[in-house]
């Protein structure tokens, strides 16, 4: 069975995520790379963010009368919005991380501290992400940002899928596996380089 | 030579809706092979393909920096509109496509919003005999390209070094660059020419082979090394993280043993025209 979240995603909602859970999402979510991060950081959210699910995305979006139209949307590399996503949580409670390639201690440490979950979209799905966005509601420091690093607030239906990868209880698929990488790198060069 | 500049962007337009059938192929084999979390990103990846190309709209949201390559006849007649054409070309393809306006001035931080600006569109020109000129186009994206690196290792280190440091190398990158990667690796020349084979060797189609029995049996290793370490697509542990390893190579200084890794996402896209001494256009790739 398909699990699909409505937000605002609460707390008890995420806590009930462990890593390797798949899931959807069903409702309001907004963009946000690390220039949108250091605006809201600086200056406040420009809306209630609180259960919404941030998303690492710079998108392809195109003007369509008075609104946009997102044609392309997948998730941007997380560990550039490393340095401030910790304190973003802390301010935000935004529950929901989307992004790509995992994060550091230093958000995972926030992730069980507020209550939120890491997920991962696969990169490079813009298209596939596109699909379920179902209107462009709105988009925040357009002018002063641009087009990628806008705040841009989506509807969307039925997104994903989402992998968690790292939860609110501590654990991060990505630092396990890199501790298996690391024997297995072992391993492979003993065999491989003495051919 | 309003055709040359419509067919330049045209190509620019195909490479960002379609992926080359060689990538796509190598995505089939990936998704046969792996199971769990990595099979999901990979089914993930080529429904993404199927709905890019059916609607014509960019593969990823990242549509990548303008690359082209061009290959020049020494009696190639239209060189000037050719010059022209290519930025041009940048400018409607980000209009039309659209293209992702991915042009940032590096000190102030303006975007001039339609994919050109200082040195870019990036072009290496390479003359040829004849008198035909053949574009290819390489849209890279910002997530692989930052994993790219210049190592300059010591002559010592032998063979086995340079295997080394490059397998160690984009394993550490992780899912960073959106694997399946494709590897481009330009050892020796100098560290600026190193990089550039190594850019370069990203153009020759998955699962081609260099045509030299060393530097082939050198791919064939260094895609097992980096397939072991288990980082798998998008780096979620599996069997495949490099759908090839692509090594181009040049003369080195004996004090010198310079290698360029350039990394290219799962959405490793290409296209190609050739241009007749009379405009005539054939689409290559």
């Amino acid at each position: 069975m398909e699990k699909v979240l409505s937000t605002p995603i609460s707390e008890d909602d995420v806590r009930a995520l462990r890593v390797g859970d798949v899931f959807y999402v069903s409702g309001r979510m907004f963009t946000a790379r690390d220039a949108a991060h250091k605006a809201m950081l600086d200056k406040g959210a420009p809306f209630s963010v609180e259960g919404l699910p941030v998303f690492h995305c710079g998108p392809v979006v195109r003007k369509s009368g008075d609104g946009w139209d997102l044609l392309a949307g997948g998730p941007t590399t997380s560990a550039r919005m490393e340095s401030l996503e910790g304190d973003f949580l802390r301010k935000f409670r935004s529950r929901v991380i989307v992004g790509k390639g995992g994060m550091g201690d230093k958000t995972l440490a926030a992730l069980s501290e507020v209550g939120a979950v890491y997920t991962h979209f696969t990169g490079g799905a813009g298209a596939l992400a596109a699909q379920a966005v179902r209107e462009v509601e709105t988009v925040y420091w357009l002018e002063e940002l641009g087009v990628p690093e806008a705040l841009w607030v989506l509807r969307v239906e039925h997104f994903g899928p989402l992998v968690v990868t790292m939860d609110s209880h501590g654990r991060s698929l990505h630092a396990e596996l890199a501790a298996q990488v690391a024997e297995n790198m072992k391993r492979a060069k003993a065999e491989i380089l003495s051919d | 030579m309003e055709h040359l500049t419509a067919a330049l962007a045209e190509a620019l337009g195909r490479a960002a809706t379609v992926l080359p059938a060689d990538v796509v192929r190598a995505l089939e084999t990936v998704r046969d092979r792996e199971r769990g979390p990595a099979r999901v990103q990979v089914e993930a990846i080529l429904e993404n393909v199927a709905v890019a190309r059916d609607g014509a709209i960019p593969i990823c949201q990242d549509t990548g920096t303008v690359t082209y390559f061009v290959r020049f006849g020494e009696r190639f007649p239209l060189m000037a509109e050719l010059r022209g054409g290519l930025e041009e070309a940048a400018r409607r393809a980000t209009e039309e496509v659209p293209l992702r306006p991915n042009t940032v001035h590096p000190l102030t931080g303006a975007n001039p919003g339609d994919n050109t600006g200082v040195h870019i569109p990036a072009v290496t020109w390479e003359p040829m005999e004849g008198d035909e000129a053949e574009v290819h186009v390489l849209p890279k994206g910002g997530g692989s390209e930052n994993c790219s690196a210049l190592m300059m290792l010591t002559p010592a280190s032998g063979l086995n070094g340079v295997l080394e440091a490059v397998a160690d190398h984009v394993v550490s990158r992780e899912g960073k660059p959106c694997p399946p990667t494709v590897i481009g690796v330009g050892i020796g020349g100098g560290a600026d020419v190193a990089l550039k084979l190594g850019k370069k060797a990203l153009l020759r189609p998955v699962g081609s082979r260099h045509p030299e029995p060393e530097v082939a049996q050198f791919e064939d290793k260094l895609e097992r090394l980096i397939n072991a370490s288990g980082v798998g697509p998008m780096g979620l542990g599996g069997q495949s993280t490099v759908l090839a390893s692509h090594v181009e190579y040049a003369h080195r200084h004996p004090a010198s043993y310079p290698v360029g890794v350039v990394v290219q996402c799962w959405a490793d896209r290409r296209a190609a025209v050739r241009i007749g001494p009379d405009g005539s256009i054939t689409i290559v790739e």
